[in-house]
């Protein structure tokens, strides 16, 4: 599990994250949404144990501001928004450091990760050299191969990922959630940020809406995605449909009604 | 999954292949430095009285053991310790450009040693006969590891590193230590103006095996010790986020880099004096051969760099015979052109 009780963070002198109170289990893929600033990279980067905090943040029974970084490494894989490479490592290289020592079989992992992802045809192509995409999925590749196996003896693991998808094309943001789903099948936790609503509501089991570094809702796609709710969060008029046999879709609003 | 192993490895190989030639490299220039010397012994003599049956004559014994092992082993460790030092300031900065000569830790350690040399004689004078050659390595040490951590402090924020801020902050902090070194020189008596001197000039011709073990007490620990940097090093150049998250403890990464490059580069600039572009070069000759992976590149750099030194100091032996270049000068000019070469084409990914 992943309990936060009471999460403050203060980033200089604006408190960022104002009392966060959320639980997150295994086997689920829970998608943080809001808008810009309204504090979800920072309650990401909490749980990843990157940041100071007041309160509580528990994952798998650590405190992770109290854990050692080795000790969460092999129990959580964090996905930054942006991750520059300084040397010319290959993919394959990038790749394989995300294998935590000990682990067995691990060029198996680097392979497969990398097959996940659709970039085996790249893995000895320094990585510098690929679009910006094709590094966003390498990077998620080295995070999976960190956490391959979704449960471990020491219980599931987890995915923490800050807009995975942001720099893909609709057809990779597709796979991206793909990979999120079966490895929340596989028995392990996902924690992911999202700025597209639908994409949030075709994968996640829970959504949580932050706005103002509040929790402004929190449940299944279909309580969560309302218009009233989301037009005051996003401070913009959204409608919100049912798809047949697919759930809620968020639809903008006609861009003329804006701006006339 | 077995798929896996089907897929091409055209880096590791050839990477793979670099360590014995780098190896043979080193062992060829170790023979033409003991083989080569302004007594005329050469090896090819000593080898053949020895076969002969003859023994070598007490001459040729002080040329080889007391003038030219030394020399060599001096210039294995400063040359090795100079390459480690870049690698892993590299590293640490994520960045290959930097490097301890040029961003000022040459400099503290330089204050280091010249503060040890004019200071010295101030302090007790039993404890100088015991650990009096120890002094000058310790203080340049010294100095190295204070600039390393305020480089650090100043040029990283979050993880990143701005080349920009590092190379002026370099500047400002070569020049403070070139203001204090100016200061202590005026107080130095001419018996130390003498020695400042000698040691200014960067040159490998005052080996003795006396200086050399005060240097190896330094080099020799920091250069074992190198390698278990190695994939900390690598996790690093995905910024300290990522590293963190990736299991590495980055503030331990970063005490136990510091203090590598503190005492190799503290400890070379002690025996050598100043001898740049060992510490660039040699790393981004090694990235280009062999890849990035430091497990790889802190071995071979500390084999490569031993290599070149050598053979730099045989060309510095031998342009100006009988006397000698600084071989400070030499490797300036082969090291500089390759520098602004990396520069150069450093400029295609979007600048520095």
């Amino acid at each position: 599990m992943l309990r936060i009780a009471d999460l403050h963070v203060r980033l200089g002198r604006a408190e960022v994250l104002a009392g966060i109170d959320l639980d997150a289990a295994p086997g689920e893929v829970t998608v943080i949404l809001g808008p810009n600033g309204s504090g979800k990279s920072t309650l990401l980067r909490a749980v990843a144990g990157e940041i100071a905090y007041a309160g509580s943040v528990q994952l798998a029974g650590h405190e992770v501001a109290r854990t050692a970084p080795w000790r969460l490494a092999a129990l959580r894989g964090v996905m930054e928004q942006a991750s520059t490479v300084a040397f010319p490592f290959t993919v394959a290289e990038v790749v394989r450091l995300g294998l935590q020592s000990g682990i067995e079989a691990g060029e198996e992992i680097v392979a497969a990760a990398l097959a996940e992802v659709g970039l085996s045809a790249f893995a000895h192509r320094p990585i510098q050299e690929l679009s910006g995409g094709q590094q966003a999925r390498a990077h998620l590749a080295r995070v999976r191969a960190q956490v391959w196996h979704p449960s471990g003896h020491a219980g599931p693991r987890w995915l923490l990922l800050d807009e995975p998808v942001a720099s893909l094309d609709i057809g990779h943001q597709v796979e991206v959630m793909a990979i999120l789903r079966r490895f929340a099948q596989g028995g392990g936790g996902v924690v992911a940020v999202l700025h597209d609503l639908n994409l949030a509501a075709s994968v996640a089991d829970r959504i949580v809406l932050m706005a103002a570094g509040r929790i402004e809702a929190a449940g299944p796609p279909e309580a969560v995605l309302r218009d009233d709710l989301l037009s005051r969060v996003y401070g913009c008029p959204l409608r919100v449909g049912v798809a047949p046999a697919r759930g809620p879709w968020v639809l903008p609003p006609p861009i003329e009604a804006l701006s006339a | 999954m077995a798929m896996a192993l089907d897929l091409p490895h055209p880096g590791q190989p050839r990477a793979a292949r670099l360590r014995p030639w780098l190896v043979a490299l080193l062992l060829a220039a170790a023979l033409l430095s003991v083989g080569s010397g302004a007594a005329g012994v050469s090896l090819h003599g000593v080898l053949g009285d020895l076969l002969s049956g003859q023994g070598i004559s007490a001459r040729d014994k002080v040329v080889l053991l007391d003038i030219r092992l030394p020399r060599l082993a001096m210039g294995i460790l400063v040359g090795a310790g100079l390459a480690v030092a870049g690698a892993v300031m590299q590293g640490l900065f994520r960045n290959p450009l930097a490097d301890p000569g040029i961003v000022g830790v040459g400099a503290g350690a330089g204050l280091g040693a010249v503060a040890a040399i004019v200071l010295g004689g101030l302090l007790p004078g039993a404890l100088v006969a015991t650990f009096g050659q120890y002094l000058v390595p310790v203080a340049a040490f010294l100095g190295a590891w204070g600039a390393t951590l305020l480089l650090y402090r100043v040029a990283s924020r979050g993880g990143r590193t701005s080349v920009a801020v590092l190379l002026l902050a370099g500047i400002a902090l070569a020049a403070m230590a070139g203001a204090l070194t100016g200061v202590l020189t005026y107080l130095a008596d001419d018996r130390q103006l003498r020695d400042l001197t000698f040691w200014g000039m960067g040159s490998l011709a005052g080996a003795s095996w006396l200086r050399l073990v005060a240097g190896a007490a330094l080099i020799a620990p920091a250069l074992v010790l190198a390698p278990r940097l190695a994939r900390g090093l690598d996790a690093l150049a995905l910024g300290e986020a990522a590293a963190a998250h990736m299991g590495t403890d980055i503030e331990r990464l970063k005490r136990h880099s510091v203090l590598v490059v503190a005492a190799l580069a503290g400890a070379a600039v002690a025996l050598a004096g100043g001898i740049g572009f060992v510490g660039i070069v040699v790393p981004h000759l090694l990235r280009l051969l062999a890849g990035p992976g430091h497990r790889r590149l802190l071995v071979d750099a500390a084999l490569l760099g031993a290599a070149l030194l050598v053979l730099a100091d045989l060309v510095a032996r031998r342009v100006v015979v009988p006397a000698e270049l600084p071989i400070g000068i030499v490797t300036a000019v082969l090291g500089a052109p390759v520098f602004l070469w990396i520069l150069l084409r450093r400029r295609g990914f979007g600048g520095l």
